[in-house]
């Protein structure tokens, strides 16, 4: 009987930089870490017995990723494709990211070509279906969703060599999308959820992101930024990283804005140091601050 | 009467991986790819029916395969083709076309004279296909 040789198949795939890559960029989501090797591992696996001949048939691969805005859900379907196509899954490894609006037509006879047509674009690749329940809308009978959804069905059996499907989704929704859509379901093979980062998660994230961009904190910046985010989460509309992102993104305005007006009145010229450097005030200006908890209604959500 | 037209119209009928392969360079190449029927042959008969728009934008041959099924199931015996359109000119202008699919019997062509003034005779070439079209 042959051997064969999983390290191989696991250093001509190089899957190892992409799971070090995940490890290193992602912050928490343990969890899902852990699945994806599982993932992995299987997938190495399968691709082993694919070489025996113990298996034939390819294994299904379509997921369903849950949890709440901001969690990474895309990031680690574009991880995803990358890992499927190092792997022999996908054969060009590209990500097509679409909602109900790609999908779904707005009269009779248009939702099918439509649909079609997206399939074509991600077949080879990986269809990212982000907010997948809104497919389904059970308050109107006549809705085209369902047929985006049968043509959708249809396609993730038979063509399982060509793509994959990753529906992603609020949790308690797509369960809701899932309990109406049995045939959905058991095609899925993968459902991961995303939990919620926690507050020092969070920390490391804003500090991940400024040295992306290549800022940084100083002293006072970094226990404003961890009080931002303590008070931040407790407010409506909260979406994890991506308000820790905007929420950056403002104070960087904010910095540019003092730097130029020192600038301008000839106060101090800008150095390298005060070009990269967030202090306590550009942060302690959000309306987060003065609104506190109550201020969820209306204005404040957003700063 | 085996009907040959277009690219490799000197070699026998492509095998699915052939075509494949042939779909697989023109997308390697960014050409948007159109899959054609028609029920007549006739070679000045340019015009075949397209089965749906070209195919623009797509990043692997899978999304062909896909097409060319639904449209020999559709059409299980009629002739259909596949154009490679190439926008660098400006224009989709066609740089690839070549018949994949056939009809089990293909009839062949009837020659038609017609005797004109004094003792002219003109000729015409007329598929026998079109005269049961859609069979």
């Amino acid at each position: 009987m042959s051997e064969i040789d999983l390290q191989q198949i696991l250093r001509e795939a190089n899957i190892g930089e992409v799971l070090e890559q995940l490890d290193n960029e992602l912050v928490g989501l343990v969890p899902v870490k852990q699945r994806i090797r599982e993932i992995a591992a299987f997938l190495v696996v399968s691709r082993a017995r694919q070489q025996l001949g113990i298996e034939s048939a390819a294994p299904s691969l379509h997921m369903c990723f849950t949890g709440n805005p901001g969690t990474g859900k895309t990031t680690v379907a574009l991880r995803m494709a990358d890992m499927l196509h190092r792997l022999g899954y996908v054969r060009k490894g590209h990500v097509v990211s679409v909602t109900r609006d790609d999908l779904v037509g707005q009269y009779i006879g248009h939702t099918a070509p439509k649909t079609r047509e997206i399939l074509k674009k991600a077949m080879g690749g990986v269809l990212f279906i982000d907010e997948a329940y809104y497919l389904y809308r059970p308050e109107n009978e006549r809705d085209y969703g369902q047929e985006a959804i049968e043509i959708l069905l249809q396609v993730m059996e038979n063509n399982r060599e060509d793509l994959v499907v990753i529906l992603a989704g609020y949790k308690d929704r797509m369960d809701t999308f899932f309990q109406s859509n049995p045939g959905m379901s058991s095609r899925i093979a993968h459902h991961i959820d995303f939990p919620d980062y926690s507050q020092s998660e969070l920390v490391e994230i804003a500090g991940k992101m400024m040295s992306n961009m290549h800022y940084r904190f100083d002293a006072g910046a970094l226990q404003a930024i961890a009080e931002y985010i303590a008070q931040r989460r407790q407010q409506p509309h909260f979406a994890n990283a991506r308000s820790i992102r905007n929420a950056l993104d403002r104070a960087r305005l904010r910095h540019a804005n003092r730097v130029f007006e020192a600038a301008a009145s000839g106060a101090s010229k800008p150095t390298a140091e005060t070009l990269s450097t967030i202090t306590e005030a550009d942060i302690r200006a959000s309306r987060v601050f003065d609104g506190g908890n109550g201020s969820g209604k209306g204005k404040a959500t957003q700063s | 009467m085996h009907i040959t037209q277009g690219q490799f119209s000197f070699l026998p009928p492509l095998t699915e991986a052939e075509i494949r392969a042939q779909v697989d360079y023109a997308i390697s190449k960014g050409w948007a790819v159109a899959i054609e029927w028609t029920d007549d042959p006739h070679p000045r008969n340019v015009y075949w029916s397209m089965w749906g728009p070209p195919m623009f934008e797509i990043r692997d041959g899978a999304a062909v395969t896909f097409e060319l099924e639904a449209c020999r199931k559709a059409n299980p015996d009629s002739y259909i083709k596949i154009n490679a359109f190439d926008n660098t000119r400006g224009v989709e202008s066609t740089v690839m076309s070549f018949i994949v699919n056939r009809p089990a019997h293909e009839p062949g062509f009837g020659l038609t004279r017609q005797e004109a003034d004094g003792r002219n005779i003109r000729y015409t070439t007329r598929p026998y296909s079109t005269e049961r079209p859609g069979r």
